[in-house]
């Protein structure tokens, strides 16, 4: 195994209005995703297929009462909030109170970064869509994940796992990751806490956020191993393991480490390779610790006595990684597993000498020499309001406006990826999963989509009284290598849902 | 403000004495590196939305996932 897995992104946006802090959100997202439907969309939109849809079910085996679940788990109610399926294999949609951007399938870590790249400019440009509407709303998107006043919204990671592996063994090799995870993944905050945060800096903007170690819910007690199991795929075969506590970076290596890292601490579980108990006493304090130190020296205690920063605990698995590809595929791994571990080696060595040296790279480290750089020059406190702005317009998505933008714009932060393919990303599906087959769908017979999803297409077709639904249970079927030429050569999706039946 | 601020950083560099080669470098390194600090917050001074304290007071977000 390698980085490589069926794997994807959902990013919440901040949202405001400018000049109007009490506005609406659920309208506002509603006015950013309706504003880029009609600006883009050529013909009916395609409603959201639900039929698969399962936010209650437990990966420890059991199901959530409805009764007692809380009303935002029922993801799987329509209720009437705004929703696109786009041309690239993405859903665009209102979740809660933020407009939320949920990559198509793809199959490795640059994909992941490219399609969720995509996602940035997809909202920048629906909020530009948006000011076109009647009475001009100025609705602005921060690609974030909290207000600091006791709100956080999430980033979340899936990746496709095989149903054989023992829910456990996720949850013991996993946690001990994910406190550490951030020392390269953390998109960097300022203040520390949850409501009236005390002043400072930390790396991570979710950490604090988190309650308890495992768990169903994703908006209150917080777990740091989420348990749902709604795999939008064949269930005998496979889970999806779905990460709500990373951050959302708009770093491009910061999110390519991100993925990768985690894809192969993954395959490392899933082939029972890591037999060393990493585990970490108090994870959910010390995911904290670690966020709360920018000089990353404070040390985490193992449940084996040993004690490690971060970082040291990121090596712990580096180690293993590096033995365990070069164990199954010697040289012959492919060149994003090696570049994922030559990077994951370089990023580590370097935040254990002298964390500054990543500035280039990583969100949180790009972000607290900017805030160092203001407090030095004009003698800033951490709880002065400039240095709060400075966290906030980070993240602003916009060119002109976004001080990530303009790091990328000098030189000061570096790209793995071109403008190009990140523009393409926007309405071109991955080529190699089942993204593929609903893009083009909606790109080429959008007339006669009535619905979609992950797992389906449902057509409406002439001369049929009920709608058709063709299942994409498989993530990696329905791919441009399987049924690219027929999507070339069928003209109308008349032609295609016949060849696909065989009718 | 901002010259009072710079002034002590650079008068202790220049009293460390630089005998070898790596020094210089990373002194170099140093102070290409805080000439780019500034002209980095130089530029971004200018982006800045105006009134910090009621734009951070006024990102209100209402709960997500």
């Amino acid at each position: 195994m390698s980085v490589r897995r069926v794997m994807g992104t959902e990013v919440e946006y901040g949202i405001s209005v400018a000049g109007q802090p009490q506005a609406n959100p659920m309208v506002a997202s509603s006015q950013v995703v309706n504003a880029y439907a009609t600006s883009t969309l050529k013909a009916r939109r395609a409603r959201w297929d639900f039929e698969e849809e399962s936010p209650l079910r437990d990966a420890r085996g059991f199901d959530m009462s409805r009764q007692v679940a809380d009303p935002s788990q029922l993801t799987d109610e329509d209720l009437g909030l705004a929703n696109v399926i786009l041309t690239n294999g993405a859903r665009l949609y209102v979740d809660h109170a933020h407009p939320e951007f949920s990559c198509p399938e793809v199959t490795n870590p640059l994909d992941a970064v490219r399609w969720d790249k995509a996602g940035e400019q997809v909202m920048l440009d629906a909020s530009r869509a948006a000011a076109r509407l009647p009475g001009n709303p100025q609705i602005h998107l921060y690609k974030n994940n909290t207000d600091n006043k006791g709100v956080s919204y999430g980033a979340h990671e899936n990746y496709l796992m095989r149903r054989s592996t023992a829910f456990a063994d996720i949850v013991k090799h996993l946690i001990p990751f994910f406190v550490s995870r951030q020392v390269f993944a953390g998109a960097g905050r300022v203040g520390i806490g949850q409501e009236r945060p005390k002043h400072g800096f930390q790396i991570s903007q979710r950490a604090d956020f988190f309650e308890v170690e495992v768990g169903l819910e994703t908006t209150l007690k917080r777990p740091i191993i989420n348990t749902r199991d709604e795999p939008h795929a064949d269930p005998e075969k496979y889970r999806r393991l779905h990460v709500i506590l990373g951050d959302a970076n708009l770093a491009e290596v910061s999110t390519y480490l991100k993925v990768g890292s985690t894809s192969l601490v993954l395959a490392m579980i899933e082939d029972g390779y890591i037999t060393r108990d990493l585990s970490v006493d108090g994870p959910v304090s010390a995911l904290r610790a670690v966020s709360h130190d920018p000089t990353l020296k404070t040390l985490i205690t193992l449940k084996d006595g040993r004690k490690l920063t971060g970082v040291q605990l990121q090596m712990e698995y580096l180690d293993l990684a590096k033995k365990f590809v070069e164990e199954r595929y010697g040289s012959d791994a492919d060149y994003q597993t090696k570049n994922v571990l030559e990077r994951w080696e370089s990023v580590l060595d370097r935040l254990e000498r002298d964390p500054m040296e990543c500035a280039t790279e990583l969100d949180w480290v790009a972000k607290y020499k900017l805030l160092l750089g203001y407090r030095d020059r004009d003698g800033l406190e951490w709880d002065d309001p400039k240095l709060h702005l400075i966290d906030l317009q980070y993240a602003d998505i916009r060119p002109e406006k976004g001080l990530y933008q303009r790091l990328v714009r000098s030189g000061r932060i570096e790209r793995l990826l071109t403008d190009d393919l990140v523009e393409k990303a926007m309405h071109e599906p991955p080529t190699d999963t089942r993204a593929y087959f609903r893009g083009r769908c909606l790109e080429k017979y959008s007339e006669n989509v009535a619905a979609a999803s992950w797992d389906s297409v449902i057509f409406d077709l002439p001369g049929r009284e009920s709608l058709q639904r063709v299942p994409t249970i498989d993530p990696l079927r329905g791919t441009k290598k399987h049924v690219g030429g027929l999507l070339d050569s069928s003209e109308t999706a008349v032609d295609l849902f016949n060849r696909l039946t065989g009718s | 403000m901002a010259q009072e601020q710079k002034q002590p950083k650079k008068s202790s560099e220049s009293e460390e004495s630089v005998e070898t080669a790596p020094e210089t470098d990373v002194n170099e390194r140093k102070e290409a590196l805080d000439s780019d600090v500034d002209d980095i917050l130089d530029e971004i001074d200018d982006v800045l939305e105006t009134n910090a304290e009621d734009f951070v007071k006024s990102f209100i977000q209402k709960g997500g996932q």
